[in-house]
């Protein structure tokens, strides 16, 4: 984006199957913006300007799922560009709610949203970007924490390891002195299996986390759900709760798996 | 921006831009020009489809305000409120008058962070002939930084409200799973205060700015409320006639799925196309903006109507300036709802909404079992309702501009296609030029 990038370190965003939300909190680090912008040349943003370089890439953020034969092909070529890859979001590390297809008949979902399914060419299952090519980091999220991208910018730039927790949402929400909404009130909360990194935002709203980080480090998904049960859940409730944004992640996926099972 | 040209014989050119810039979304423009006749044109989205409406199917009412909050980052509240909305009537739900109230404060946030975000960021920068904010930066400095702090009140008065800017967790059918304290809203008050003045330096900035003459005669559609400048509530208006309750939406509108296209494209039954948006909203509501906002318009030589869609810039300038005291003005109004959470009595039903999203009219319409699982939904983005209308601007513009360069008929395009702010991953839930020039 800026003229002077001849020794700065060049940043590509790619966009696949997504809401936008994950790239928008670049722009949204309002008071980070203008000092990242001058401290790395942002060579491909489509979202935020005309101007496209060409690659090599130091840095390929990639927000959203793989849904399409060429966007299949795409993140071959993203990869190829690109020194370190990383996935931002939800819908990139884990296939995203569009995810949800996987377990059912995609061609019946196109012929039910539009009227001449022949125009439309997508893949049955929606795959997160770790299923197609090798993934050097992921910020998780839906969306992402605008510091967490931050600072993994910045520790890319100073060369170090980011300082990105791998706990539960538990440990965030304690800290916040928040109420556990599971223990005083049986609320279904994700926030014992799910990373930590928003922040504790929903327990801290009177309301369970609904799981938007994805699969903290070794989760014990499985004994969760059967917590879920005890709290007087059913099979579909249970369902329900792991399958949304983060559905399609491996450890969320042998719970519901399991339970289905059952 | 990738553009390819081929000069062949005769004058005959070929202009391909594989992907618009500065849109929330994936998409791209074929044109092809005989002489300054346009033979051709096609808005291609290739937006990878992520069918919200098949896999919404199967889930309980109260995910669907979750859920739907991701087909957009940019605008997750409008699709909250939309879809909140639209099953409140379904289930015939009262909510507390402040609940109302503090929607409306809301929604405020949303377009002070979506307006400050499309002027500045996406649209402004076409003005100034930049190619972007960060380029934009070096010579407006100022600007760029008032612009970031505008924004950044507009997220805040999300973030405080719903727990965050993106996919805020707090609105629910019913109302609120937590509301802020008086004192936390008033904390706001000398931010907005600022965000007033910055708002209205913003009208004075872009009413300098050069617009195409470019003047159509629109159909322009909005909410309209009788006694408010339209966001949650209000029947459905146009300057042609229309005048309906929401429910009546289907009868009044058809959506039409085209091939080069993954999202769909709306018309009026009877008509045609029809434009949603700020200046559908101004012109239709004009009386309802706040005397400060209407005098702002004045002095920036807008009234309505305005049927010139390159001024869009000044009229979401005006409509932030209205954001502000709104915001304001229901800040002092504000004590904590007693019933943040309605009672929710669950049954079988049908329910429709509209609700006025920063780019223009969201419709929503859900359909729920006795168990208060969706087993149909219909969601309607306004870039949708807007897709045919832009591509009726392009056949009249492209002529206009047909004698100038390859690459500043491409640049002119994409400007007449961020006028009307698309977003691109909601309307499939955006785009590449291609131009071509036949030889006379």
């Amino acid at each position: 984006m800026s003229s002077d990038a001849k020794h700065k370190p060049k940043i590509a965003v790619f966009k696949f199957a997504s809401c936008d939300g994950c790239q928008l909190s670049l722009l949204d680090a309002e008071e980070h913006l203008l000092a990242v912008a001058g401290a790395v040349d942002i060579a491909y943003f489509p979202e935020a300007s005309r101007r496209m370089l060409k690659g090599p890439y130091d840095i390929g953020l990639v927000e959203g799922s793989v849904t399409t034969h060429h966007d299949a092909q795409r993140i071959q070529q993203a990869r190829r560009q690109c020194r370190t890859l990383v996935t931002i979001g939800a819908c990139a590390t884990a296939g995203g709610i569009q995810a949800l297809r996987n377990w059912n008949d995609v061609n019946e979902f196109v012929s039910y949203v539009y009227s001449n399914p022949d125009y439309i060419q997508t893949l049955k299952q929606s795959t997160p970007i770790a299923e197609h090519v090798p993934v050097d980091f992921e910020l998780r999220g839906c969306p992402i924490n605008k510091y967490q991208l931050v600072e993994f910018i910045a520790a890319t730039l100073a060369g170090r390891k980011p300082n990105i927790p791998t706990y539960s949402v538990c440990l965030e929400c304690k800290r916040r002195a928040a109420i556990c909404v599971a223990v005083a009130r049986g609320l279904a909360c994700l926030g014992p299996v799910t990373q930590a990194g928003c922040g504790a935002i929903c327990p801290a709203y009177g309301r369970g986390c609904y799981g938007c980080f994805g699969p903290m480090e070794n989760p014990n998904a499985k004994a969760l759900a059967r917590r879920f049960a005890e709290l007087g859940n059913d099979r579909e409730q249970i369902l329900r709760a792991f399958r949304n944004f983060n559905a399609w992640s491996w450890q969320f996926r042998a719970a519901t798996e399991e339970r289905e099972q059952q | 921006m990738s553009v390819r040209a081929s000069d062949a014989p005769k004058g005959a050119v070929t202009i391909r831009v594989d992907c618009l810039a500065r849109v929330e979304g994936e998409g791209g423009l074929q044109v092809k020009l005989r002489g300054d006749r346009v033979q051709e044109l096609k808005l291609r989205i290739f937006e990878p489809p992520r069918l919200f409406e098949g896999f919404l199917r199967g889930r309980h009412f109260t995910e669907v305000p979750d859920i739907t909050a991701r087909i957009c980052g940019i605008c997750p509240i409008a699709y909250q409120m939309s879809s909140i909305h639209a099953l409140e009537r379904a289930l015939g739900v009262e909510i507390d008058p402040m609940t109302r109230l503090l929607r409306r404060i809301f929604y405020c946030g949303e377009w002070i962070e979506s307006h400050a975000l499309h002027v500045y960021m996406l649209h402004a920068p076409d003005f100034l002939g930049c190619q972007d904010v960060i380029e934009m930066a070096a010579a407006h400095k100022q600007a760029v930084n008032d612009a970031l702090r505008l924004k950044k009140i507009g997220n805040d008065l999300v973030t405080l409200i719903g727990g965050r800017e993106i996919h805020p967790v707090s609105a629910a059918v019913g109302g609120f799973y937590k509301v802020p304290a008086r004192r936390q809203l008033e904390g706001m008050r000398e931010a907005l205060l600022w965000a007033l003045e910055a708002s209205l330096n913003t009208v004075r900035l872009v009413a300098g700015f050069h617009f195409p003459d470019f003047e159509q005669d629109y159909e322009f559609v909005s909410l309209s409320h009788p006694d408010e400048y339209p966001f949650n509530e209000g029947r459905l208006v146009s300057n042609r006639g229309i005048d309906i309750d929401v429910m009546e939406y289907e009868d009044c509108f058809a959506e039409r799925h085209v091939r080069h296209s993954t999202s769909l494209h709306s018309a009026v039954r009877a008509r045609g196309s029809f434009l949603v948006g700020p200046l559908a909203r101004f012109n239709l509501n004009y009386e309802k903006l706040t005397p400060l906002a209407r005098q702002a318009a004045a002095d920036a030589g807008l009234a309505p109507p305005c049927r010139n869609q390159f001024k869009s810039i000044v009229v979401r300038a005006v409509e932030l300036v209205f954001a502000c005291e709104e915001a304001l003005r229901l800040i002092d109004a504000y004590e904590p709802p007693v019933t943040p959470m309605a009672p929710v009595e669950v049954r079988a039903a049908t329910g429709q909404a509209v609700t006025e999203a920063p780019r223009g009219s969201l419709y929503h319409r859900y359909r729920i079992d006795d168990d208060g699982i969706v087993v149909d939904a219909r969601i309607i983005a306004p870039t949708s309702q807007n897709l045919r209308r832009i591509e009726d601007d392009l056949w009249s513009f492209i002529p206009k501009i047909a004698s100038k360069s390859v690459d500043e008929m491409t640049w002119q395009c994409e400007q007449a296609i961020r006028n009307y702010d698309p977003c691109i991953s909601c309307s499939c839930h955006f785009l590449k030029l291609h131009l071509e020039r036949a030889p006379e």
